[in-house]
């Protein structure tokens, strides 16, 4: 929590980030954070997932092998994400709008057991 | 976006697209159609029969979660008659094994499940974190591969069971045929496909019901259903996941997911086109394998194990090659050669190139190799002496002075 903070007088959103399937060893082991981030990315349009990845790997990350989590300034193939439990897939991935109070759960297809 | 309706039942929210035909599906009729699917290839590869004891290659893990979560369920549903067992292997390291252990206890608990471990300590003597104190990190992953194994073979005889299920999906399948395509094994990447390996004359039969299944599905099915799973990486293997072959078909589901199920398919379709080797049944062939594949043809309960063995070049095939240089198959190297030159002989042969490679490569083992038993541990074994003993004897050889 509170990993980031946004200036003051810009307009924030709190959503919730879950990470499973071992992606949480990236983000001090913990599996749920509640974050407050910025409404907009620099050019002052709406978050959307793709801000939220880049934000994560800026803020959020603990360790350094962000390459287990984005390839190429995307998701790492393998990497499922749900966003209200509903596949990315089906929400526009990347270009998702965030809105308050949204889940978003990164889970990893590529551990073993 | 506007949300989409449920293909199916046209009421609910859909939150679940298919890799396989975009189907776009609520959580019920998800869950519904996953289940259906594995039952329908449990009826028509005729996997099982009523009465049957089968044991549940549990590694905690997600694949073998759901694999034992499913069979459950269809258990009941349409009443196969199954004698369900988890059985777990427990390799000997710490602060890996110790947890998803744990989670298998629970598993055992939750599905009402009997529960195996068996150790590498108890059948070998050794845990992995000695082998690794013996002969560093490079490596261990073969005799890791070549314990566990005939570890779960034992485990299942200990239990009088003859038949052991894993939790094998299509994203493995697809990259085990995709490995032993840029092998050029052909005669591996046939058996590899098949979905029951292991015949009456071998002591136990290997079954893989979620071999249609795609990774992600049973990543959702896990999580709708909310399984309690474990994911982790071997300590001695942290980069395994990064495997050339998971990475290639990861990217390749990204541009079209229907790319996976496309490979098993060509994998089928290919292996049958490898004289003496059949899809479906094993035939005598199964003999020959114990040979031929003695590291991991498509070896394991996930982790380390699988994923480590199909990485490309290193110590791996060195290794490899050193096991198999007693036996009388030639190195691919060779093989590659002959084919060439005999597609250099005339190029209407090129239909014969294939069954006379195979035809090289098959004879000359079959002669040698009848499947006995081990002549010190005792265990099946095409060879005199098994892969594990031999692997047993370089390790007791050097194992360290504290033995005095």
């Amino acid at each position: 929590m509170g990993d980031s903070v946004p200036a003051p007088d810009k307009p924030t959103i709190p959503i919730t980030v879950d990470f499973s399937g071992g992606l949480e060893m990236l983000f001090s082991n913990q599996k749920r954070h509640s974050l407050t981030i910025p409404a907009t990315d620099s050019n002052e349009k709406p978050a959307t997932i793709a801000f939220l990845i880049d934000h994560l790997c800026k803020n959020l990350m603990t360790d350094p092998r962000s390459e287990m989590f984005v390839l190429d300034k995307h998701i790492r193939p393998g990497i499922l994400v749900l966003i209200n439990d509903a596949d990315w897939e089906l929400e526009g991935e990347e270009a998702y709008e965030l809105q308050p109070k949204d889940n978003i759960l990164f889970v990893s297809t590529l551990h073993g057991g | 976006m506007a949300p989409s309706l449920c293909a199916i039942c046209k009421t609910e929210r859909a939150l679940i697209k298919r890799p396989k035909n975009h189907a776009k599906l609520c959580k019920t009729c998800f869950i519904t159609i996953f289940e259906d699917e594995v039952h329908h290839t449990i009826t028509s590869s005729k996997l099982f029969y009523p009465g049957e004891k089968v044991a549940i290659g549990a590694s905690g893990g997600k694949d073998s979660t759901v694999l034992a979560s499913v069979l459950k369920t269809l258990n009941e549903r349409h009443n196969y008659g199954l004698d369900l067992v988890l059985l777990s292997i427990d390799e000997g390291i710490k602060g890996y094994r110790d947890d998803s252990l744990e989670t298998v206890k629970r598993n055992a608990v939750q599905y009402e499940m009997p529960l195996k471990v068996v150790g590498y300590d108890e059948l070998y003597g050794w845990t992995m974190d000695q082998v690794v104190e013996t002969i560093g990190k490079k490596g261990n992953c073969t005799y890791c591969g070549v314990f566990r194994r005939q570890a779960l073979d034992r485990g299942a005889k200990m239990l009088d069971i003859k038949h052991v299920v894993t939790g094998h999906n299509a994203d493995d399948v697809a990259e085990t045929i995709l490995m032993n395509l840029l092998r050029g094994d052909l005669s591996r990447l046939s058996r590899s496909t098949s979905i029951v390996t292991g015949d009456s004359k071998s002591d136990v039969k290997r079954s893989k019901p979620l071999k249609y299944a795609y990774e992600k599905e049973i990543v959702l099915y896990a999580h709708h259903k909310k399984l309690d799973y474990f994911s982790t990486e071997c300590i001695y293997s942290p980069e395994a996941f990064r495997g050339s072959a998971r990475s290639l078909i990861k990217q390749l589901e990204r541009v079209r997911p229907s790319a996976i199920l496309d490979i098993v398919r060509s994998g089928e379709d290919m292996a049958r086109l490898v004289p003496g080797e059949s899809s479906s049944t094993c035939g005598g062939t199964c003999k020959e394998k114990k040979t031929t594949a003695p590291v991991a043809v498509e070896d394991d309960i996930g982790g380390c194990g699988s994923t480590n063995s199909r990485a490309p070049g290193g110590e791996m095939a060195a290794m490899e090659k050193q096991l198999r240089e007693n036996e009388a198959s030639e190195g691919l190297e060779v093989d590659i050669t002959k084919t060439v030159s005999q597609r250099k002989d005339g190029a209407t042969d090129n239909q014969k190139a294939l069954p006379l490679r195979n035809a090289n490569k098959n004879s000359k083992p079959i002669t040698r190799q009848v499947l006995g038993n081990c002549k010190r541990c005792g265990y099946m074994s095409s060879q005199d002496i098994c892969q594990a003993c031999m692997l047993l004897e370089g390790l007791n050889k050097n194992r360290p002075q504290i033995q005095i």
